[in-house]
């Protein structure tokens, strides 16, 4: 651990809830001028949670206290770890050899757990039922999840986010092993708003039939943390697609040559323009045009369709590479 | 934590709908579609009591809800307000004298603000959240003053 390592493992974070949170924003503003309403302003998700921290913090008292408050935490700091193996454009990610992809797989799990976990903890039958929900989507959607990596790991033979950042996957497949890659970009493109819990797979959040369910017993500094956690997911997850799919460099594309600061800018704020374009597809668009699904419903469409996909995609790897 | 300019911004609302005919809760849900928008104000309806700022209540409160409705009312953490929709829910309405009904809602649980009609329109109903910060802003000031 140099200095280095460790300034950046600080402002990353930092940084992280900030985009986060501005993304949530822009998200927010888009879906509703999508419905042909104005929308909150970009800044709203920063006023939720600074409202949010004013809030009385309530523990209900049939809730194991202990388990119900360390829940938002730990997804809190699952949630900040995550960004801390994603290389932010040509920067490289800080906590770059301790950990890859299985471990990022793992955090993303982990966040979901903690919030299936906080939900049994509290003791309200909607969270209970949210839960069980939860654990059934997550058991659906890790599969075609895995399968993804697992297509990655065989075309560069390493887990590694920055070794698959450093050379775009596509300049090094066949064309038959290009198609599976696409294929593996549709199953992950589909499981992206079942991770962030967005519609319409938010089945275990579905505020109108189960309260919120998870969430339902959360106030105040608690909700406050499962948001921010949501918001930071939210970024890390469209920027784990970017790196993984598109990590062309715009000096790359445009042939220029930049150096020192004018390169970190340039390539940062390209960087930033890619993960929010795959935001707006993956999550607003979707989460805008879509009903909530049931949850036998979500339950086959990732187990039935989205995994063959997934698989054809990774057969096609598999034979092209 | 002088931030009280976060509560004039992001108000989260619950709404818990009593026996109401259904057309005062209508009105509330016009207040979301694009003609009012309530979201462009930091206004968003939410699920759950306990994520909630202000408590709306729509409908003559039968004897049987009551009790749940004072359960809702003490679930929602502090700082919080309640806004009254309707004729029903401030005096009783067209039910005022009906055997089931367990009094207005003001009996009931504290109400902060009352939105007369039947219905009211979407209008008078962002109005009285408006005015409901007011009361929240006034609270929580309570509170911070009471910790120093
Ligand atoms: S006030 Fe009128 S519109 Fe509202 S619930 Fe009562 S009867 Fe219905």
């Amino acid at each position: 651990m140099t200095p280095e390592t460790i300034f950046y493992s600080v402002a990353f974070p930092l940084l992280g809830v900030f985009l986060g949170l501005v993304y949530k924003g822009i998200d927010r503003r888009i879906s509703a001028r999508l419905t042909s309403r104005i929308g909150p302003p970009i800044r709203q998700p920063f006023w939720d949670v600074g409202k949010l921290l004013l809030k009385e913090t309530i523990v209900p008292k049939n809730a194991i206290a202990w388990l119900f408050n360390a829940m938002p935490i730990l997804a809190f700091a699952s949630s900040l770890t995550l960004l801390l193996y994603i290389p932010f454009g040509v920067l490289k990610a800080p906590l770059e050899g301790y950990g890859d992809l299985v471990v990022i797989l793992y955090l993303l799990t982990l966040q979901s757990l903690a919030m299936a976990i906080g939900g049994f903890a509290s003791g309200s039958p909607f969270s209970s039922v949210g839960a069980q929900r939860e654990m059934v989507l997550m058991m659906s959607y890790e599969m075609p999840l895995a399968t993804v990596i697992v297509g990655f790991a065989l075309i560069y033979r390493s887990f590694s986010l920055t070794t698959i950042a450093s050379t775009p996957v596509w300049s090094i497949v066949s064309p038959l092993a290009a198609f599976g890659v696409l294929l593996l970009f549709v199953a992950l493109l589909t499981v992206t708003p079942a991770e962030l819990a967005k519609l319409p797979f938010d089945i275990a959040e579905a505020e109108t039939e189960i309260a919120e369910g998870m969430l339902a017993e959360y106030s105040g500094r608690n909700l406050a943390l499962f948001y921010l956690s949501d918001a930071v997911r939210g970024f890390a997850m469209a920027a784990i697609e970017v790196v993984l799919f598109f990590p062309f460099t715009l000096s790359s594309i445009l042939g220029l040559s930049l150096t020192g600061f004018a390169l970190y800018a340039v390539e940062a704020l390209w960087f930033l323009l890619k993960v929010l374009i795959i935001y707006l597809l993956a999550v607003t668009l979707v989460r805008t045009s879509f009903g909530r699904f049931k949850i036998d419903q979500a339950s086959r469409i990732f187990w039935v369709h989205v995994n063959l996909v997934a698989l054809l995609g990774l057969a096609l790897i598999w034979v092209g590479v | 934590m002088g931030k009280l300019d976060n509560f004039k911004r992001s108000l989260w609302v619950f709404h818990a709908s009593g026996g109401s005919c259904n057309a005062c809760d209508i009105e509330i849900v016009a207040a979301l579609t694009p003609r009012y928008d309530v979201e462009r104000f930091g206004i968003k309806l939410v699920g759950s009591p306990r994520h909630a700022d202000v408590l709306l209540v729509t409908g003559a409160i039968p004897r049987d809800f009551a009790d749940k409705l004072r359960r809702v009312y003490e679930q929602m953490p502090e700082p919080k307000a309640v806004v009254v929709v309707g004729n029903c829910g401030t005096s009783g309405g067209v039910f005022y004298d009906s055997y089931n009904i367990a009094g207005p809602i003001d009996e009931i649980i504290p109400v902060d603000v009352y939105v007369p009609g039947c219905p009211p329109r979407p209008e008078a109903i962002i109005d009285a959240v408006v005015k409901a910060w007011l009361k929240v802003e006034k609270l929580e000031k309570k509170l911070e003053g009471k910790e120093e």
